[in-house]
């Protein structure tokens, strides 16, 4: 027995030296691209091979349930309901008319079966409204060998079962652990790089080596997540003195954005490991952090913003003026404070593939570390970043409308659907202004205008 | 690995409520769906507040009032069988429930007879079974908020019970609200068609 043991430890050393090699060849293969901004298209490669095992797993599953006679879960993204999109004098008139027997003329009036449309359109939304479903993930058609994204799951063949096996043993035992070292590397390196660069006098080389700093850190970042991203239009990407507006799904796309592009952040103050960082980062150039009792000032906000906007040669900031995290199937309300400012505004439009990874956070689900988990152990990040020329504010609009215009860009570019409810709506109940809305509309119905009246 | 049972498990009691509500399996299916989305604390149930977060309801005139049609007797909570069985009176017809329909069992929930009983709730808030002028007014001044003057709500109130009132207690009874309505097709306006 005891001539097993100087093998056995041989062995053992053997095996952790080959694996801290191994380890440290990739950190140093994949950190110094990063550093100098080149990439290998290794990325790429394995984003082409992940489709194909997809592809083969989705046919392997319908046709599994079809021996079967299951019914496959089918994605209910078109509605659950079947809806006319008339408007409210349209159906009334109608519903009038099919009630009575008079001819109808034009006379403002009041009939009991009003109600039906109001009652219909009520239980319309109970079914199936158009925000609900906007703050849960969206639901795939194929299926990414993720269980998390499958709901209806069953057995259906040992390949596939040992092929999702392998993909759990892959991306829990070789590639969290090597996100997790490259985060924590990228994220050491930005704040020690910056509180590095604040010592110096302040002056071209301090810029260059900030801006520097920061976007290798970043770069390193997105490395961390596997995120592949695809730019668009690079030559509108924002430049000094202008606010950088994108639509927001997840804490990661500041990430995204930053690793190409140099940002002024705005935000607000925290505490922990996110205030080491923004305190690190503020030393090397002017980020701009609130206090949480400065944020519910909204003129000190503006101020502050504006000051930093006419600075020319301060950078671009970067907001999300939604507000909260939408699940990047459509676009929610812009609230107005960046679009008052009167700066020139860059909007960027982000666009997740959902087949890698869902990069939705979910905040009343998940916590952000369990979020960050789930993205560290997913396949990929895969996005399309569109850089879309700016715009500015015209003499006879308003902020709203400005926002309004903006936002109907940037959906139109990514493809998602243009709402023109508040992303508030997660937490509170919406204004009374639409709702009045719809009292005038029908008010007008049954009494009319004050011109009709004097008329008959 | 984490699979889920196969679906019909999921829904309580799912034969007998389909036989109530006539809804299919897939439609009580998305049905279930729909009410976890709506019940954000996994509670198993909705309260009131559940349905008010819905946007699009809470900027419906009506909308307090289709959100009562769900708690009646002053319950606070509405499990999915309850929710099932209001969503039911929308269901739309089937024409071949018309001829073999067995007299004796009772009415199916979305007949029309039901469907004008749901509508006339809407307007008949204390149950009585009349529609007073008081509560025809209320009704209309929930649709028309602050843009119609009181006088000219009164009077339109007071016309409506007047044309629809027959045996002149100065209320609308659910047989007078059935007759003034007899002619309109019920069916397809209290409608919603659930997708396969």
């Amino acid at each position: 027995m005891f001539l097993l043991l100087p093998f056995d430890s041989l062995i053992v050393n053997l095996l952790g030296i080959s694996l801290t090699v191994l380890f440290t060849l990739l950190l140093v293969f994949i950190i110094v691209p990063a550093i100098f901004g080149v990439s290998f298209g290794i990325r790429k490669l394995y984003m082409k091979t992940l489709l194909k095992i997809f592809a083969w797993a989705t046919l392997r599953m319908e046709r599994g349930a079809k021996e079967k006679n299951h019914q496959l879960y089918k994605p209910y993204t078109n509605g659950i309901i079947a809806k006319d999109p008339t408007s409210l004098e349209e159906e009334i008139k109608e519903i009038r008319r099919s009630g009575s027997s008079k001819a109808l003329d034009n006379t403002p009036e009041f009939e009991l079966s009003d109600i039906f449309y109001f009652c219909r359109k009520g239980m319309e939304t109970i079914m199936d409204d158009e925000v609900t479903k906007r703050f849960s993930a969206e639901e795939l058609e194929s299926w990414n060998l993720l269980s998390r994204t499958n709901y209806n799951f069953q057995y259906i063949s040992l390949r596939l079962t040992v092929l999702w096996g392998l993909g759990v043993l892959i991306r829990y035992c070789f590639l969290l652990p090597l996100r997790i070292a490259l985060a924590f590397t990228g994220i050491s390196l930005l704040v020690v790089g910056t509180t590095m660069v604040g010592y110096l006098p302040n002056g071209r080389f301090k810029e260059f080596l900030s801006k520097h700093v920061h976007l290798m850190c970043y770069r390193i970042c997105v490395r961390a997540l596997t995120a592949i991203i695809t730019y668009h239009d690079r030559k509108n990407r924002p430049r000094n003195g202008g606010i950088c507006v994108a639509n927001h799904t997840s804490p990661i796309d500041v990430i995204i954005l930053a690793s190409d592009g140099y940002y002024a952040m705005v935000g607000q103050v925290h505490g922990g490991l996110m205030g080491v960082i923004q305190r690190a980062m503020v030393r090397a150039c002017p980020h701009v952090w609130f206090e949480r009792s400065e944020v519910k000032d909204r003129h000190l906000v503006a101020k502050r913003l504006t000051e930093h906007v006419q600075d020319k040669s301060k950078l671009p900031i970067l907001i999300f003026p939604e507000g909260t995290c939408i699940n990047n199937t459509s676009v929610m309300m812009f609230k107005k404070g960046s679009f008052e400012i009167g700066a020139t505004v860059y909007p960027v439009a982000i666009k997740y593939d959902p087949q890698f990874g869902d990069a939705f956070w979910n905040s009343s689900k998940y916590g952000m570390v369990t979020y960050l988990l789930r993205m560290m152990t997913s396949w990929a990040i895969v996005c399309s970043v569109w850089y879309l020329p700016p715009m500015t504010r015209e003499t006879d609009e308003d902020a709203v409308q400005f926002a309004n215009r903006v936002k109907a860009a940037i959906a139109r570019q990514g493809g998602l659907v243009d709402l023109l409810w508040d992303g508030g709506l997660k937490r509170e109940k919406v204004k009374d202004a639409f709702k009045e809305e719809q009292q005038r509309l029908y008010s007008k119905m049954i009494v009319g205008n004050h011109e009709d009246r004097s008329r008959s | 690995m984490g699979s889920r049972s196969s679906h019909a498990a999921l829904i309580p009691d799912e034969d007998s409520l389909r036989r109530e509500t006539g809804f299919s399996q897939a439609s009580l299916l998305r049905l279930y769906h729909r009410f976890r989305a709506l019940d954000t604390n996994k509670k198993g149930y909705l309260s009131r507040m559940d349905l008010q977060q819905i946007g699009a309801l809470a900027v419906n005139p009506l909308g307090d009032r289709i959100i009562d049609s769900f708690f009646p007797d002053g319950s606070l909570q509405v499990d999915f069988p309850d929710f099932v069985r209001v969503l039911a009176h929308f269901r739309p017809a089937d024409d071949e429930d018309a001829g073999l329909r067995d007299p004796r069992e009772p009415e199916p929930l979305n007949s029309r007879m039901n469907k004008l009983r749901f509508a006339f709730q809407l307007y008949d808030l204390d149950r009585d079974g009349k529609i007073s002028r008081h509560e025809m007014l209320q009704v209309l001044r929930l649709m028309v908020g602050v843009q119609v003057t009181e006088e000219q709500l009164e009077s339109i109130a007071e016309r409506t019970v007047q044309e629809a009132d027959e045996d002149g207690d100065g209320a609308v009874s659910f047989l007078e609200f059935a007759k003034s309505l007899e002619k309109m097709d019920i069916e397809q306006k209290m409608s919603i068609r659930i997708l396969k």
